[in-house]
Formats: structure tokens, sequence, C-alpha cells
């Protein structure tokens, strides 16, 4: 009987610390996929301001404000130190993008159009790594503050991790701080 | 949304188990009327279970050959190639191989055994009459799909009903000729209730198949939109299909419709009786907007 209960609570135990280990590496991978399309904007960020600035060289503080948001985000360490410094690059290439808005040569021509479509698709791409990520943290987080799983996690120090947070543009007018 | 993704599969699960009671149901009832061992069965089912692990590997590509579908790379259809990059980020897989199909009516399908081996298949008429959002909707859909095995579960169904058929097909071909008929075991009743039931299976094991590929497309459209985090996208690009119902599509007949995101329509009109919804690949496209506006 006992040795029958003995074996109950190690199975249980094997597989939560399975489940543990699979969802912590997901929210790794998780991870890993933002970092590639923040990487992907970083990149791009300059080919924009370029292109724009050859039109509207007059916003050159808007354009020395992107590059030292961009060089912020690149610096920055830590799940909420990123989203922060991210939220300011974000709000920086929509002020872009608007200002071009503003000049029909600039959004007519070819380079810009492409510009503005991988952008675009490089903004959707790290909101749904984002998506992913969070998730995965949820459901990590989830079993490990839950119980009898917070004993395995606890046993074998398995770690809550951060949400990947940005400011929702929704939630009001978004201040003009670029 | 939860709610509805888990009280679809549940039904699935239900469907495929009904799938394989008629199946062996069948078998019982040519042992009843052979009064023999399950050889035939036995046979039958390799036979049935060769096929399924041929279509399983191979599908794929001869499904995408007989659409016509052509792999366009990043620089040919960026905006689609960067939506299913980023659905496919949402949802935690590798990227699909993407190809268009030269048709104009507006339609899409998914395919491949799993997320490893998936590709993703739009019309050029669906290019062209979708909005960012709605393509982004539509590729969800389909790559639920993907992430649902679907692909497996289709193979797995049809392989389940094509059993049934070929063996009530096989045996009522057999008992017709003659062969057999003086090997019945005499005073069984149950034995002459296997003829009128082997007519009726191969029926049966349609619907079955029908309503499970319809029990799919609910779920996909509802974890299609949990990967979006926005149902009117997808219900949007629904009511736009809808629209063009009228336009023919060339290359899919009966044997693929169950991929298709709608229905490929052969002939115009509506199809609303309930004979027709029992022998549709897909839930009516109004039934799936109302279920997308409910979320």
């Amino acid at each position: 009987m006992a040795a029958v209960a003995a074996g109950a609570v190690l199975l249980y135990g094997i597989v939560t610390f399975n489940r543990l280990v699979a969802l912590r590496t997901r929210v790794d991978n998780g991870w890993s996929q933002i970092d590639v399309q923040l990487r992907r904007r970083y990149d791009l960020i300059p080919n924009l301001v370029e292109t724009v600035r050859g039109y509207a060289a007059h916003e050159r503080e808007l354009f020395e404000r992107v590059a030292e948001a961009r060089a912020r985000a690149i610096d920055a360490r830590g799940v909420a130190h990123q989203a922060q410094a991210e939220d300011q690059v974000t709000r920086g290439v929509r002020r872009l993008l608007a200002v071009a808005e503003a000049y029909p040569e600039l959004r007519a021509s070819a380079q810009f159009l492409a510009l503005q479509e991988e952008l675009t698709a490089t903004e959707s791409k790290i909101a749904y790594a984002r998506q992913f990520y969070n998730d995965q943290v949820m459901r990590l987080n989830t079993l490990i503050g839950s119980f009898p799983s917070s004993l395995v996690a606890r046993l074998f120090g398995f770690a809550p991790r951060d949400f990947f947070d940005i400011e929702e543009p929704v939630r009001g007018p978004v201040g003009v701080d670029l | 949304m939860y709610e509805q993704i888990a009280a679809n599969r549940r039904r699935s699960v239900l469907l495929i188990a009904g799938a394989v009671l008629l199946l062996a149901a069948v078998g019982w009832a040519v042992g009843a009327w052979l009064g023999s061992g399950p050889a035939g069965l036995v046979a039958a089912t390799i036979v049935a279970g060769l096929m399924a692990v041929g279509s399983y590997r191979y599908g794929d590509r001869v499904v995408l050959a007989s659409a016509r579908a052509r792999e366009v790379s990043p620089e040919e259809e960026p905006r689609l190639h960067n939506i299913v990059e980023g659905l496919a980020i949402a949802a935690g897989i590798p990227k699909p191989r993407v190809y268009v199909i030269p048709e104009r009516a507006p339609n899409a399908f998914a395919t491949g055994r799993d997320p490893a081996h998936a590709s993703v298949a739009v019309t050029r008429g669906l290019l062209e009459t979708m909005n960012r959002v709605e393509l982004e909707g539509v590729v969800a859909h389909e790559l639920a799909h993907v992430v649902d095995r679907d692909v497996l579960v289709g193979t797995i169904v049809a392989t389940l009903v094509g059993a049934v058929v070929l063996l009530s097909e096989l045996f009522l071909r057999a008992s017709l000729w003659g062969g057999s008929g003086g090997r019945r075991r005499g005073g069984e009743p149950l034995a002459l209730l296997a003829i009128p039931f082997l007519l009726l299976a191969p029926l049966a094991a349609q619907v079955v198949r029908f309503a499970v590929s319809r029990q799919r497309e609910f779920l996909a459209d509802a974890q299609g939109a949990l990967l979006t985090r926005y149902p009117p996208g997808l219900a949007s690009a629904l009511r736009k299909i809808a629209g063009a119902r009228d336009v023919p599509m060339r290359a899919s007949h009966a044997a693929t419709a169950h991929l298709w995101l709608s229905q490929p329509s052969r002939f115009e009109g509506e199809r609303t009786g309930w004979l027709e919804r029992l022998f549709s690949t897909h839930p009516p496209i109004e039934e799936r907007i109302r279920r997308l506006e409910e979320m």
C-alpha cells in the first residue's frame, strides 16, 4: 500500500517535472523569437530614417530621438526594461511613418512602400511573438503557482518568469513625447 | 472561446470513436453472415492501413499538384509570406511552405502530416479580394488545421470510412454472386440483420466523415481566432467568400472538398436542406460567421 502511494507520488513528480522543463523551453524559445524580430526591426530603422530624411530633412529632432530609442533598446537587459525600451521604439517608428504620410512623393516611392510592408510585418511579428511568449509564461507561472505542482517547482528551483508587457496604445491618447 | 475549442475537440473524439465502432460492427456483420473467421476483415484492414500510410506521407504533394498550386518566394508575395510567418510564430510552429493557386474564387487550404511538413495554399482570388486583417484570419484558420494535425485526423477518418465502404461492398457483391449463401448458419436471426446493415453502413460512414469535417472547421475557426485575437477578421473574410460563392473553382473536386477553407462551389445556389447539410464537408458559412461574432 505504502509502496503504491510512494510510486504514485514519484510518478506525479516525474510528470510534473517534465511539464515544467517543456514549458521553460517554450518560454525560452518564445523569448528568442521576440529577440529575432526586435533585431530585424533594429536593422530596418536606419533605412527608414534615411529614406524619410531624403524628403523631410527638417525633422532632425525626430530622427535623433528614434536613433536614441533604438540604441537604448539594443542596450536594454531584462524583460521589463526591454519591453519599456521597445515601447519607445514602436512609437518612434509610428511617428516616422506618420510624418511620411505628409509627403506624397515619399509615400509613393517603391523603396518606402517596401520598407513600410517590412516594418508593418515586423511589428505584427513582434506582437505575435510576444503573444506566444506571454501565453507560455502564463502557463509556466500557473503551474509553478498552483498546488501541488508548486512543490515540485520549488524542489527543482523553477522560478516564475516576467511577462513581456508593453503599454497598449488603445488605453488612451498616446502622448506625443517624441 | 476556450470552451468552444474544448467542446469541439470532445465532439471530434466522439465522432472518430463512432467511426471505429461502425467499422467493428461491419466486421461483426460480415463475420455473422459468413459464419467464418475474421480473415476477410483482417485483410481489408491491412490494405486500408497501407493506403492510409501512403496518403499520410505523400498526400500533401498529390493534393497540391491536383490544385495546380505553385510555391511562391518571399520576394514574389511579401505580404502573404509575412502573414504566414507571423502567425506561425504566434502558433509556435515552424513556418509552413507557401503556395498560390491560379483560381479566381477566394479560397485556401492547408496540408502536410505535421507542423514540420506543412504547406499553406491560397488562391489568387483570395489575395486579390482580402485586406491584411482578413488574410490573417484566413491563414490563422489554416494554421489551426496544421496545429491540430487535422491531416492526421482526416486520414484516420477517411481510412475508417474507406474500410467500412470497402468491406460492405466486397461482401455484398460476393453474396450477390451467391457463393457464400450456403455456408450461412441456419437459424441465426442476427445474420439476417447483417444484409440491411451492410447496405446502410457505407452511408452512415460517409455521414460520420462529413460530421468530423464540419467539427474540425468550427474548431479551426475558433483556434484561428485565438491566434489573431481578432475574430472579426475571419468573419469578414468569410462574408466576402460567401459573396463570391457563385465563382466556380476548376481545380477542386469532391475528393478534396473537405480541405478547403470554404466548400468549393460546383453549381449556383444555397445549400440549406437538412439532407444537404448532412452531406456537407463544411458547416454553413452563415453559422460560422455567427459563431465568430459571438466570441
